[in-house]
């Protein structure tokens, strides 16, 4: 008896607390997505104001009466211009052979050192692994000025040698610091496989541990990719001559000048120069982020 | 004698089997066959790179930093004790402190909120809501500070554009010191934001679910379930995140050097760029080495505590 009445009191507001439960639910959603949507549009509207600055006339740009968040006339006189001036594509071919042979550096010094230090413990190995985290945490800032006085030791200030000599200290900590943490992941059995069959130690790095770790590979490349591409310190300090500019500096420094600024080229450089990492990034998003977190989560 | 070639093929053996006991040639080559001599070999060029561009010019910047003006003298700590002296030195500690403490707490905060946002709507949108949310953080920062630079423009400012839309009067964004710290802030948080979500998304997708489905059955509150099982187990990432970025905005340049160079009236420099100035512009390179020396006491303690918590975190997976 008793029981049955508290089970007929129960009832109601058990389906009661379904109904408010799965009520609660849709507002945390509806929550959900209206926090994306506010944080993507405060997220993009940097980016968003550039490009339609970007592909405004001058008259439109001056004219302040107007919605500077649309576009009426939209032309490309500004790209155009931009890509016409030399001083850009000397920026953008500095950057170019910069990056390209910073990263190829980055790979090979890391990918050895990793293999090295995730495989053949040797007296010291441990010390140096914490030793590589730890120049990772060391920042640029507090390189720069005796860096500026080595590098211009060497006789390497204003040349973009200079810059190469200096990235890797920027991009081979971390890439060796993942590269541990991949390769550390392939399971001992397989090497052991190859040692048996007669493998020398190249052998087992070229034939089993590149091709087995190649998303680490593909994520650290990508690290060192857009670090160098992005690095502002080390040209801001080392370099003042406009032709050994890579485009960050070169940029802020060569085409912001004077009193009136060519604001829509500007903004159109910027793009252009931000563009290589955008598209890196957008083709390979998983790899990207595999980098990213892998800081913290793995090693 | 026999022709040459019989004569180098017998000895060749021989010489083989004394490997063992003479040293010269033999001993050197087996020194060459050891693997520790092999991991040396492979690991050289990091340590060249460690050695010779992080730990001796860190060294050097210590020395430096002793030096008078001209390097010609060894003045001990007389950079230290002037700078500690200078007014506008001491403002400068202090706006460094604020925009890295101020600016870290927002970026984690609105990176944790983002992050359980994500986490909550069905699977199959997150990946397309990440990749966009992440552009920010994809953008190199001194391209992207130029944007922000053309929105805070005095006289064309699209942001005043918005506020003035809402009847607010306009803000002199970039003119005003507190404006200005305001937007270093704003824009460092912009730039920051999207990798504390991505960090704390990745520790959000390693709580094992049947936690939640044991909180649920115990009849949970959804609070309960953020602060006896959401935050314990994400308490190793989100404290190495934080320490992480405090280091890195600590050390920040760009945001600076770009949006206001440190102006109005030094108001908003940071060590790094207030270094720079010193350092590189005005030619004292050795006052300049010491203020960037400033930063060494917070990055040490930072580094020693997110060395801790992944070697915890190491010790955990494994």
């Amino acid at each position: 008896m008793a029981d049955a009445a508290a089970a007929n009191r129960d009832f109601p507001r058990v389906y009661g607390k379904v109904g408010s439960l799965h009520r609660e639910r849709l507002w945390a959603l509806r929550l959900s997505y209206a926090s994306l949507i506010l944080a993507s549009l405060i997220f993009l509207a940097p980016p968003f104001y550039m490009l339609v600055t970007s592909i405004k006339t001058n008259v439109e740009m001056a004219d302040q009466t107007l919605n500077p968040w649309i576009v009426r006339s939209p032309t490309f006189e500004h790209y155009a211009a931009i890509l016409g001036n030399p001083v850009f594509l000397t920026f953008f071919r500095n950057s170019i052979i910069v990056t390209i042979l910073v990263v190829a550096i980055t790979m090979v010094i890391s990918v050895l050192a990793a293999f090295a230090l995730s495989r053949m413990r040797f007296w010291g190995s441990q010390v140096l692994a914490t030793g590589v985290f730890l120049t990772y945490l060391v920042p640029d800032t507090l390189l720069f000025i005796p860096l500026y006085q080595i590098v211009g030791g060497l006789g390497l200030l204003n040349s973009i040698w200079g810059l190469v000599l200096v990235y890797p200290t920027l991009t081979v900590p971390f890439c060796t610091w993942i590269m541990i943490g991949y390769f550390a992941s392939i399971p001992k059995e397989l090497d052991e496989a190859a040692l048996i069959d007669g493998a020398t130690w190249p052998q087992m790095l070229l034939k089993i541990f590149i091709p087995v770790a190649l998303p680490g590979i593909i994520a650290a490349t990508i690290f060192a990719f857009t670090v160098s591409w992005a690095a502002f310190v080390y040209p801001t300090a080392f370099i003042t001559r406009p032709d050994q500019m890579p485009l960050t500096i070169g940029i802020v420094s060569q085409l912001v000048r004077g009193d009136t600024f060519a604001w829509g080229q500007i903004m159109a450089g910027a793009l252009i120069a931000a563009l290589p990492p955008v598209v890196v990034y957008v083709f390979l998003m998983d790899y990207y982020i595999a980098g990213l977190t892998a800081g913290a989560t793995k090693g | 004698m026999a022709p040459d070639g019989t004569a180098k093929a017998i000895p060749a053996p021989a010489m083989r089997r004394a490997a063992g006991r003479s040293p010269g040639v033999s001993s050197l080559e087996r020194l060459a066959r050891r693997r520790s001599t092999i991991a040396f070999v492979m690991t050289l060029p990091l340590i060249l790179v460690i050695a010779g561009l992080v730990a001796y010019p860190a060294a050097w910047a210590i020395y430096l930093s002793t030096l008078n003006r001209r390097m010609t003298a060894n003045i001990g700590l007389d950079n230290y004790l002037f700078l500690l002296e200078s007014e506008s030195f001491r403002m400068i500690i202090w706006q460094s402190c604020f925009f890295a403490i101020t600016a870290v707490l927002l970026k984690a905060l609105i990176g944790f909120w983002l992050a359980h946002m994500l986490h909550h709507i069905p699977t199959r949108g997150q990946r397309k809501w990440r990749g966009m949310l992440l552009i920010p953080w994809v953008i190199p920062p001194a391209l992207s500070t130029l944007g922000w630079w053309w929105m805070f423009d005095p006289s064309y400012s699209s942001i005043n554009w918005i506020i003035n839309v809402f009847g607010f009067p306009s803000i002199p964004w970039l003119g005003q010191p507190w404006w200005a710290r305001i937007a270093v802030i704003m824009v460092n948080v912009w730039y920051g934001a999207p990798f504390f979500m991505i960090m704390y998304l990745a520790a959000l997708k390693s709580v094992p679910e049947q936690l939640y489905e044991a909180a649920a059955i115990d009849g949970a509150t959804s609070w309960q379930r953020l602060r006896f099982i959401t935050l314990p187990m994400m308490q190793n990432i989100i404290s190495i995140t934080v320490l992480f970025s405090l280091i890195v905005t600590f050390a920040n340049y760009d945001i600076v050097r770009v949006l206001t160079n440190g102006g109005p009236r030094d108001t908003t420099h940071l060590f790094a760029t207030y270094a720079f100035q010193v350092g590189i512009l005005s030619g004292n390179l050795p006052r300049g080495a010491a203020v960037s020396l400033f930063m060494l006491p917070i990055l040490a303690v930072a580094a020693f505590f997110i060395l801790r918590g992944v070697t915890r975190r190491t010790k955990e997976i494994a």
